[in-house]
């Protein structure tokens, strides 16, 4: 679960981590008012998942009403990205002299949270990473010992943070630590740090991701989750408990199983479509779920076909096509023309059962999904 | 032979007495695994599926000489039963649980790289040998005996290779679902250095997916150190970056890595050829 920056800068900010004077708006007057009571410059910020905000246009600098009203009204419910903008950060612009970046993630392979810490600030990291990973410190924490005090100044004299903000930021590094351990984040990020000309550092940023799987020990949190979906789609699949991810095809996809929801993915792909989303339907699959998965995928616009690819371990096959059946016979016209594989234990049963009139049926993985491509290019012509 | 489980494997299920554990039990109980005991706090003394439940994992592991053990324990409580079992000891732990916190893992992870036992998962459908026995949730009857081995990050991803493999005829040595966390006991490496010692593998397969760098771990490896042929598989290809693709580790980062195609490439480099499709997957096993 990614928070907006707002969100984790106030957990930073509620941990002690200094921020920009701020506020939050919905409304283009609701901006104005905000700069005014802050004070000019201000920068109006996009509150949306989407990396490279700036680039994007999602983040102006403002430094009168007019410009703030212009800026507003231009941002808010513009699209970034595929995500419309419904609502901005109006932030006070610090002025500074440097621009440091912090940050804590998971590193997978180690197994252990690492540390990292550069001067090149306010620029994307992973480009740094990428061109000079040299510029960047990084320091294993021990997960059972936890941050040791050390550490965190090794960290930022290792980067080369000027001598007199040094421990400053050591100490927003320990406080970063102390919040990616306590609520379970999986990675903490602040680009950038700026150093003002009184040598304060503010968090001019904040990113915060918080796994998903340990949600149900972050009640605080877990609460933010509604607000943090970005989309309707996504809110609706959330509710109903499914993954779900959405591109920008047209051919619906629902499965069971990551790894063979991908796969499903993949392959309308290789057969020349485009696949609208990633949907896992999850273990078994009961009338009501398959109604449900239906459900978020017949409500996407871009979908012009869907695939159903279940392969059944445990789950039996003929439960999941009496699902199926049940599913469909509630809508007076199936939306969109649904292609059924069903593999596995009593998949022969299953697709004996499942009524032909309400969707097609193909016997292999590769068969259903050119069957799904070749029906979302004659709906789409 | 075949790796980690085989006719003498002798298992504890820690959460048996919860709807998965049971049901599980019973039908790894079918399939022919020598299920001897269970493990639940407060449960010893009770019978589930005909098996004795002890309150300990030790107290079942001396009393039934168990050697593995199958964790359906719930999230919150299954890094603990990880540690137990550690502690028992058992040589092979399998954690079947999806949705452990990465941070307990974190912690998990370094107590198995200092304990003598093998940790498969989490968030994994487990280990089954055909014809031996499965520790685990994977469908018994798709699987044949043979000698292809299996390792994968994926349940349902594993079922359809298998059922192509077995469709043609290429059964299976060993299948280990190695699972879609993040941070895992066993590797690809891991399991893939010990099909290479393992007499009665003539082949392997690898599915791997978008996320990390196992998988280009295990192309290095298996350009050094091994001479069984292998064949891949990725899934994710068309992932976008940055989203969680269902299993946890399933993210390809945003600087790019992780991606379907750095694995791709890495085993190609490594010689091993990748199928586009889980059919050709079996078909390239077919013509080794």
């Amino acid at each position: 679960m990614r928070l907006h920056e707002h969100q984790a800068k106030n957990v930073f900010a509620g941990a002690g981590v200094p921020i920009p004077d701020s506020a939050l708006a919905t409304t283009t007057e609701g901006v104005v008012d905000a700069a005014e009571e802050i004070g000019f410059p201000v920068a109006v910020k996009a509150q949306v998942h989407v990396g490279g905000r700036g680039k994007a246009g999602g983040i102006e600098l403002v430094e009168s009403p007019e410009e703030a009203r212009a800026a507003a009204d231009r941002i808010l419910g513009m699209d970034l990205k595929g995500y419309t903008v419904e609502t901005v950060l109006v932030e006070a612009a610090v002025e500074f002299v440097n621009e440091l970046y912090v940050g804590i993630t998971m590193d997978r392979d180690a197994g252990q949270p690492v540390l990292m810490v550069s001067t090149e600030g306010g620029v994307d990291i992973e480009a740094v990473a990428a061109e000079t990973p040299e510029a960047i410190a990084r320091v294993h924490v021990d997960p059972v010992a936890g941050l040791r005090p050390f550490q965190a100044r090794q960290a930022v004299y290792r980067a080369g943070v000027p001598d007199d903000v040094a421990s400053d930021v050591a100490s927003v590094l320990s406080t970063l630590y102390e919040l990616f351990d306590e609520r379970d984040a999986s990675e903490i990020e602040i680009n950038p740090v700026m150093v003002t000309n009184d040598r304060e550092v503010v968090a001019a940023d904040a990113v915060m991701n918080v796994d998903d799987d340990a949600l149900f020990r972050q009640a605080g949190l877990a609460e933010l989750e509604a607000e943090s979906y970005t989309n309707d789609l996504e809110r609706k699949a959330g509710e109903y408990g499914f993954d779900y991810v959405r591109l920008d095809g047209n051919v619906g996809i629902i499965g069971n199983g990551a790894g063979l929801v991908m796969t499903t993915l993949d392959l309308v792909d290789y057969f020349g479509g485009a696949p609208a989303n990633f949907l896992d339907i999850g273990g078994g699959a009961k009338a009501e779920r398959v109604a449900n998965a239906l459900d978020v995928v017949f409500a996407d616009d871009n979908v012009d076909s869907v695939v159903f690819n279940i392969f059944g371990g445990i789950t039996r096959g003929d439960e999941v096509a009496e699902g199926i059946n049940t599913a469909l016979e509630q809508f007076e016209a199936i939306p969109k023309p649904v292609v059924v594989r069903l593999a596995g234990t009593n998949a022969e049963a299953g697709m004996e059962i499942l009524n032909t009139d309400l969707v097609e049926v193909e016997a292999t993985l590769e068969d259903a999904v050119e069957r799904a491509v070749d029906n979302a290019n004659e709906v789409s012509q | 032979m075949s790796i980690l489980v085989d006719d003498d494997t002798r298992v504890v299920v820690q959460g048996i007495t919860g709807g998965e554990g049971k049901f599980h039990t019973e039908q790894m109980i079918d399939y022919g695994t020598n299920v001897v005991a269970g493990a639940v706090p407060g449960r010893g003394g009770q019978t589930v599926a005909g098996v004795p439940v002890y309150d300990t994992v030790e107290r079942a592991a001396e009393a039934e000489d168990a050697d593995a053990s199958v964790i359906f324990v719930p999230p919150a409580f299954a890094a603990d039963a990880i540690f137990e079992a550690l502690d028992a000891p058992i040589d092979l732990a399998v954690a079947i649980t999806e949705g452990v916190p990465t941070q307990d893992m974190a912690a998990v992870n370094a107590a198995v790289s200092d304990s003598e036992t093998t940790l498969v998962g989490p968030n994994c459908p487990g280990v089954i040998t055909p014809g031996a026995g499965k520790l685990g949730i994977l469908p018994g009857n798709i699987f044949e005996p043979g000698n292809v081995g299996l390792v994968s990050r994926s349940g349902t991803l594993t079922y359809q290779v298998v059922s192509n493999l077995t469709d043609r005829g290429l059964g299976q040595s060993t299948a280990v679902g190695i699972g879609g966390d993040p941070i895992i006991g066993t590797s690809f490496v891991d399991a893939i250095e010990l099909f290479e010692a393992d007499p009665d593998t003539d082949a392997i397969v690898m599915c791997g997916e978008i996320g990390g760098e196992d998988e280009e771990r295990a192309a290095a490896f298996i350009h050094d150190h091994v001479d069984t042929p292998v064949a891949g598989f990725i899934a994710g290809r068309t992932a976008p970056p940055g989203k969680r693709m269902g299993h946890a580790g399933a993210i390809v980062s945003g600087s790019g890595t992780g991606t379907a195609q750095s694995k791709i490439d890495a085993l190609g480099e490594a010689g091993v050829p990748v199928g586009d499709t889980p059919a050709e997957v079996a078909e390239i096993v077919a013509d080794f």
